[in-house]
């Protein structure tokens, strides 16, 4: 293939980036009913599993739903930014997939074209997934703001004070595997976990630390339970989100879903290995299903703790982040780069 | 040295519940999946009134009032009237029967006072309890709905058996 043709590489390009925007959007419809059934046998109850057989269909009965509602706008919201706050959400969620790895190099038969599977292999990968996600928390402050309504700016205060405070200790978590990998492209840094029979990976090798720090910031930086205090019912109606209604609000649903995906699969590259797994030297397309089992793992997790644990105070929260979760994240850059020093890395 | 022994505690409690949770999953699920699995009933439970007859068929009310005068919502309208046929032509066992039976489940608190006050035993409560209408009108119930030979039983319920420890009101904690 010509890969100077711009036009060639436009397309295929062009291609891969609704491919994978139609596969993360569908795995964020099932997530969301992977969620609500799954909390259901956590509580002794069954989930929805009306529509379709087992419920499979419910996604689109939601989506449906979300569509036909009426779209109900404050009269005294800032118009312009109440409409552009679930763009900004959705639009910087979506925008890290690009940079995920989901397999390995791979031949296509009859040609001679080896393509990695990653839709766009970046120098700065890492950086950029975190840039793209720093923006994100605008999506949440403006709505909160742009509402009109004083629980939607608790909310989006609370939410913004939030992921500005965890997403220090996730970049300091990540520092450690940036060290240890000495890039920052997500496909070398996956390439580099590869052989020991799996012990290569950044979690057993050399960073447990680091992937703690790095789980529970990635549940805090999602607003999740038990660090989902923006949407706090009882006390906030329903946080920054309160005054959306229809897809305005299917589109902060999804995004809050997309990021849970996006920290997950970026768990799954930094920590976990990302496609590697027994057998994927002789079948490299083995490598999509290692991903997307870790993924899924990830998100069950997600979906598990939230059937388990309550929710953290604000002043709590806020403690753990800056007194525990920084230093430790700290003290894991130190013993990696000593190790580092020493040359044992 | 405490915020190592903290984290390790908290971490400890964190493990065990989410070992309780994921022992939840694959157990038996409380839902009763209504319209398609029939719900279970207690024995005692109060639904719909029956109006009952006996072996000849020959209603065992006899108008009494006794039922309307227990009602604290006042919902059971009746008018006594006389058969002066014999014995087995008649439509009531005794002479004296109700013409007229209502009872308005607009009113009705389903108390069961009615029950307890009849000498009869001619009115008990039955299991039926899909009683919502479209009509307000449609919710005086009149004899044609509530005599045992007319009114059709739900197929939603199941009555439980007396072995059956479903009963949560009476189950030792």
């Amino acid at each position: 293939m010509d890969w100077n043709n711009p036009w060639i590489f436009a397309g295929v390009k062009f291609i891969a980036i609704n491919v994978a925007f139609v596969a993360v959007l569908m795995i964020v419809a099932y997530s969301v009913l992977a969620e609500r059934r799954v909390l259901g046998f956590i509580q002794g109850r069954l989930g929805p599993n009306r529509v379709g057989p087992g419920g499979l269909l419910q996604p689109f009965a939601d989506l449906l739903k979300f569509i036909l509602k009426e779209d109900i706008i404050p009269d005294k919201s800032t118009r312009f930014v109440y409409f552009l706050a679930p763009v900004i959400a959705i639009t910087t969620a979506l925008m890290t997939i690009v940079v995920y790895p989901f397999g390995p190099t791979i031949h296509i038969p009859f040609t001679d074209w080896y393509v990695p599977l990653v839709v766009t292999r970046m120098d700065v990968g890492l950086l950029y997934v975190l840039g793209i996600t720093s923006v994100g928390v605008y999506g949440i402050a403006l709505a909160g703001w742009s509402s009109n309504n004083k629980y939607s700016l608790m909310g989006g205060l609370r939410s913004s004070a939030q992921l500005i405070s965890y997403e220090l200790s996730l970049g300091l978590a990540l520092i450690g595997v940036i060290l240890q990998s000495g890039t920052l492209d997500l496909y070398s840094i996956v390439e580099r976990q590869s052989g020991w029979y799996g012990m290569h990976w950044n979690i057993f090798w050399l960073q447990p630390l680091g992937f703690l720090v790095y789980l529970i910031s990635a549940i805090a930086e999602t607003n999740r339970v038990p660090f989902d205090l923006p949407e706090a019912e009882t006390e906030l109606v329903a946080g920054f989100h309160t005054e959306y209604s229809a897809m305005k609000f299917a589109l902060f649903f999804m995004a809050e879903y997309v990021n849970m995906l996006t920290v997950s699969m970026l768990a799954t590259t930094l920590f976990l290995g990302g496609w590697n797994g027994p057998g994927v030297q002789t079948f490299p397309l083995l490598g999509v299903l290692y991903f997307l089992i870790k993924v899924i793992f990830f998100i069950f997790l997600y979906i598990w703790l939230r059937g388990t644990l309550p929710r953290f105070r604000f002043d709590q929260l806020m403690s753990f982040g800056w007194k525990f979760l920084l230093p430790v994240a700290i003290l894991n850059i130190i013993i990696t780069a000593t190790l580092g020093w020493f040359g044992w890395i | 040295m405490s915020i190592i022994g903290d984290v390790i505690e908290s971490t400890k409690a964190i493990i065990k519940g989410m070992g309780v949770t994921f022992s939840y999953i694959p157990k038996g699920k409380w839902t009763v999946e209504y319209p398609d699995e029939p719900v279970t009933v207690q024995p005692r439970y109060r639904g719909q009134h029956l109006l009952h007859v006996d072996e000849y068929g020959r209603e065992k009310c006899v108008a009494c009032f006794l039922c309307a005068a227990a009602c604290p919502s006042e919902c059971i309208y009746i008018i006594a009237k006389d058969d002066p046929r014999s014995p087995m032509e008649r439509i009531g066992i005794e002479e004296r029967y109700a013409e007229v039976y209502n009872i308005d489940y607009g009113r009705c608190i389903f108390c069961g006072y009615c029950v307890e006050a009849c000498p009869k035993d001619a009115i008990t409560h039955g299991y039926n309890f899909e009683l919502s209408v479209y009509n307000r009108a449609d919710l005086l119930k009149t004899k044609d709905d509530l005599l045992i030979t007319k009114q059709v039983q739900s197929r939603n319920y199941r009555v439980a058996s007396s072995e059956e420890d479903v009963d949560s009101e009476y189950k030792e904690v």
